[in-house]
């Protein structure tokens, strides 16, 4: 597979997308959509034909800027792969939410969803430092100007706050990353940002628990889990739909990916030292965002705090270090990357018919759509964590995992799973259940274009409900480079 | 050194003149803008070209009497000015052509600008730096205040003018005083004359002066106040070519006398100046973050920027091939960005009475303008240091610099610098974006070479942080020849 050509691919259609606005109001759509659905048939088949050797699927290599050791160096695994190809798939999702959606710059608009998604691919395939500080970054500034040009009364205070946010841990990781460059270079006199070159760096204990937090403080922001996590809900509610469906269903996986690709492996004894303090903030990042979620009352922000306690399993996941853990926290990435994706086209979609968020502007609207009310309560009873769908087999293992390391945490962590439901439970009854509001106009209920991509995404959670074996077996390769006992 | 090779050395030097000389002339003739802007181009496209004549015979260095070394990297500093004079020149056409009375004469001052600062990065003793500091000076007091009939400029041209020459006194008494303390002018002799405790004070003292001269040139907290208000008063295109060139060439003559003079073996003066940066870097994002003018926002923002770059400025002290490495990747990326971030205030502010110049003003360019608004959204994301700019690549080896001196201070302070800087780019970038009330059509209007020169800039921006390869190359290769 050739990921340089998939990422130009996904830059090339953005220009178009760009260009054809002049036209046909709606080209851009179609360019970016047809893209985004060439991209994932293509990841499909390279699945279908399965990995080379080493469980790798592309491995790819040029010179950049040879003064520092800095290569384009693209690799993809299992992970990668399933990640990109989720990617691509809600990149499809995100654009068919938002067809009618937006009605100025459509052609700016698809250019800036397609060149998000290029970056995340980067991020997702980069195996050298640089690049992927560099794709990190370049997915940064279109989710800026997504939120800040077609975002909702509020953007300019939270494209700023999601901006600001990135960057400043960012920069620390870009401190972190540039520091072990230096360390490994008076070890051993080359300057490299490789990764594989990189992991043989041998640090001092405090050095390394110092540049491991560089990177932990730039994950942990994206992902996001308390205390910085403040961002997420206000971008959240002021992005357009398409740019809710990116930020929660990838661009949060980025922060989770880079903590099993790059912290983990990175600085191996001085994660497991921090496993307390890792598991220990996600178990808060699950109860808080449980919580707050519970207390809101405007629906996109409910899914926005949601999506905190989600994260916190992973979490949890990732630092009890074993195999059930890691493997779970990979589930949940992929199962609330649908979930969540199809809970924030539904506030997109409210949104759009009923011009407010408001859950108390709501109630009984299922008898209004009643195709709306099926296809919320499925995923509401998917993201409570229903067995037979993917949540529920993600948070289960990771459950399973962090019993082995310490038990007083995982009961609490198994809490936020009653809160969830207590949530769940409440945003379905206040806004589709009920008493009709009589003040609720007319709606248009679910029409093909938005239940194809509904079905597509249930057939997904089902899928890595029933049958995980597909998920799990695509993390083989990445398992014995975290150092876990299996 | 045989005289043949000192002679085609200084090619690009006697060419400058020359043409100064030649506009002078032409002017003197017959007044005709375009033939005064034309012979201009010339001159300048003529000296860049005879660098490369230079290059040939250089080798590693020449000494052109006891003022000047010239090599590899001074030459290199001296192609960044030429090319920032050029991009000025290109854009300053239809603003001389539209608002000034007396046009040609502008450009002499460009050119005797351009001369002096090419003085600079080849200076190694105290009468070249102050030769060099001085014409570039002088020709910007005239060109601040060249549009004589509009308060404004006259108010910023009359104070820099007065500040600039307390400044210069400043730096002459300091040299004074290290004179007397090491009895030499050359930059590698000035250590202070071992033993005598009157030598040392002198010497200590002399550097106050000479810095707090020196610190104003590069508008350093405290030594800023002047920077907003002659930023502002001044012609955008003009107050472009302070910010790049005029700043720059201080800052290139300042390393070369950190080098020679082994001047940061002293502790009380390594400590004052890593004071001087941290408070500048800090006080110049905080203030920057209270305007609502562009000029002054940027203003502010350069007094930060050159904060940042005493990074370099110290580990030239240490390691001068990286610090001089560092030094002109950062200079160039700055110079871009900052040509093109005044280039556009010039360009849009063409037809209209005043300068466009609040962020009120470009409320919705993005949609008004769109390729000065975009070359101005690269800029102000090149100025915050994001991927994908040259701004990026030029913060990238301040922190590789920073973490090979060991300054963890001041990456630290680097850090949230750029963070605060990220408010204020980021409200021109939304100020741009904001809707357009109705529907305004989107149609380039005014001269295609401005237009077209803030395109090249922004476009170019982009290119070296995406592929920055060459230029590193180039300037690591010269770095390298040069011997450092």
């Amino acid at each position: 597979m050739n990921v340089a050509l998939l990422i130009g691919l996904l830059l090339a259609a953005g220009l178009v997308a760009w260009g054809s606005e002049r036209f046909h109001k709606s080209l851009p759509n179609w360019v970016a959509l047809v893209s985004f659905l060439v991209a994932t048939l293509w990841i499909l088949l390279v699945w279908l034909n399965g990995p080379s050797e080493g469980g790798i699927y592309a491995d790819q290599s040029y010179e950049w800027i040879p003064r520092f050791g800095i290569s384009l160096t693209l690799r993809v695994d299992g992970l990668s792969l399933m990640l990109i190809g989720l990617t691509t798939l809600l990149g499809a999702v995100a654009v068919v939410s938002s067809w009618t959606e937006t009605q100025t710059r459509q052609g700016f608009f698809q250019f800036n969803i397609l060149w998000v998604m290029a970056g995340v691919v980067g991020v997702f395939s980069a195996f050298d430092l640089f690049l992927f500080f560099f794709f990190w970054e370049v997915m940064l500034i279109p989710m800026y100007f997504l939120i800040a040009i077609w975002g909702h009364e509020d953007k300019a205070y939270a494209s700023m706050k999601f901006f600001l946010f990135t960057q400043i841990s960012g920069l620390l990781m870009l401190v972190a990353i540039v520091a072990l460059v230096w360390v490994h270079y008076d070890a051993h006199g080359v300057i490299t940002f490789d990764y594989d070159t990189l992991l043989e760096t041998e640090l001092d204990s405090s050095v390394a628990r110092l540049l491991m937090l560089g990177f932990f403080i730039a994950f942990i922001t994206k992902l996001p889990s308390v205390p910085v996590h403040t961002w997420l809900p206000d971008a959240h509610t002021q992005a357009p739909t398409a740019g809710s469906v990116i930020l929660a269903g990838i661009l949060l996986k980025t922060g989770a990916y880079g903590l099993i690709r790059f912290v983990i492996t990175l600085f191996p004894d001085a994660s497991q030292e921090f496993w307390a303090y890792g598991m220990g903030l996600g178990v808060i990042s699950i109860l808080y965002g449980g919580y707050m979620a519970y207390s809101q009352s405007d629906f996109k922000r409910l899914v926005a705090y949601s999506s905190i306690a989600h994260m916190g399993f992973v979490l949890v996941g990732v630092y009890s270090f074993n195999e059930l853990g890691i493997q779970g926290a990979i589930v949940t990435m992929i199962a609330h990357g649908f979930s969540t994706a199809a809970l924030f086209m539904m506030a997109g979609a409210l949104q759009e018919r009923l011009h407010t968020r408001e859950m108390s502007k709501m109630g009984g609207l299922w008898v209004r759509a009643p195709r709306m009310g099926a296809v919320t309560m499925f995923f509401v009873i998917a993201s409570v964590g229903m067995p037979g769908l993917g949540n529920f087999i993600g948070e289960f293992l990771v459950l399973l995992g962090a019993f082995q390391k310490n038990v007083l945490l995982t009961v609490l962590a198994a809490l936020g799973i009653v809160v969830a439901a207590v949530y769940g439970l409440s945003l379905m009854q206040r806004s589709f259940q009920g008493t009709p509001n009589p003040d609720v106009p007319e709606m248009r209920d679910f029409a093909f274009r938005e239940m194809s991509v509904m079905v597509v995404l249930m057939v997904g959670l089902v899928w890595v409900g029933i049958y995980p074996q597909h998920v799990l077996g695509m993390t083989d390769a990445i398992l014995p480079l975290l150092g876990v006992v299996p | 050194m045989n005289t043949q090779t000192t002679l085609l050395v200084s090619l690009p030097y006697l060419v400058l003149a020359g043409g100064l000389l030649f506009v002078m002339l032409g002017i003197c003739i017959r007044r005709t803008h375009f033939v005064a802007w034309s012979l201009t181009m010339i001159t300048l496209l003529a000296t860049l070209a005879s660098h490369l004549i230079g290059y040939e015979v250089m080798g590693e260095g020449v000494g052109v009497t006891m003022l000047f070394h010239i090599d590899g990297v001074s030459y290199l500093f001296n192609s960044l000015f030429v090319l920032a004079a050029i991009c000025t020149a290109v854009i300053a056409y239809q603003y001389v052509d539209e608002k000034l009375r007396f046009r040609e004469e502008f450009y002499l001052l460009l050119l005797a600008a351009t001369f002096g600062s090419l003085m600079l990065p080849a200076a190694t003793h105290f009468i070249s730096l102050l030769l060099g500091l001085e014409i570039v000076s002088i020709s910007l007091y005239a060109m601040v205040a060249y549009p004589e009939r509009i308060r404004g400029p006259l108010e910023a041209g009359l104070k820099y003018m007065i500040l600039s020459v307390a400044s210069t006194a400043s730096i002459l008494f300091g040299m004074g005083l290290i004179y007397a303390a090491s009895g030499s002018m050359e930059f590698a002799q000035l250590t202070p004359v071992s033993g005598s405790a009157e030598g040392d004070v002198f010497y200590l003292i002399g550097h106050v002066f000479f810095w707090s001269g020196i610190a104003f040139k590069l508008s350093l907290v405290p030594f800023h106040i002047w920077t907003p208000d002659v930023y502002q008063g001044a012609p955008s295109i003009v107050t472009g070519f302070i910010a790049t060139v005029s700043k720059g060439g201080a800052f290139v003559v300042v390393m070369r006398y950190v080098m020679e003079s082994d001047v940061f073996s002293s502790e009380a003066i390594t400590q004052a100046i890593f004071l001087i940066a941290a408070v500048s870097m800090i006080v110049g994002n905080l203030l920057a973050l209270q305007q609502r003018n562009l000029k002054r926002l940027l203003a502010y923002s350069s007094i930060a920027h050159m904060g940042y770059l005493i990074i370099a400025l110290f580990l030239v002290a240490t390691q001068p091939s990286i610090g001089f490495e560092t030094a002109i990747v950062y200079l160039a990326g700055y110079f871009v960005m900052t040509l093109a971030a005044f280039g556009v205030i010039t360009v849009i502010s063409q037809g209209s009475d005043s300068e466009l110049d609040s962020i009120d003003d470009i409320q919705g360019l993005l949609w008004r303008r769109p390729i000065p608004a975009a070359t101005l959204v690269v800029s102000a994301l090149s100025l915050a240091g994001i991927p994908l700019t040259m701004g990026f690549i030029a913060k990238f080896y301040l922190f590789a610099a920073g973490i090979e001196g060991e300054m963890w201070t001041l990456v630290g302070l680097l850090v949230l610098g750029s963070a605060i800087g990220i408010f204020y780019y980021l409200r021109i970038i939304f100020a741009m974006t904001a809707k357009p009330e109705g529907e305004l059509d989107s149609v380039e209007q005014g001269s295609w070479t401005g237009i077209s020169a803030v395109a090249v800039l922004g476009v170019a921006t982009l290119a070296l942080g995406i592929y920055p390869t060459p230029l590193v190359d180039l300037v690591q290769n010269l770095v390298r020849v040069s011997g450092f």
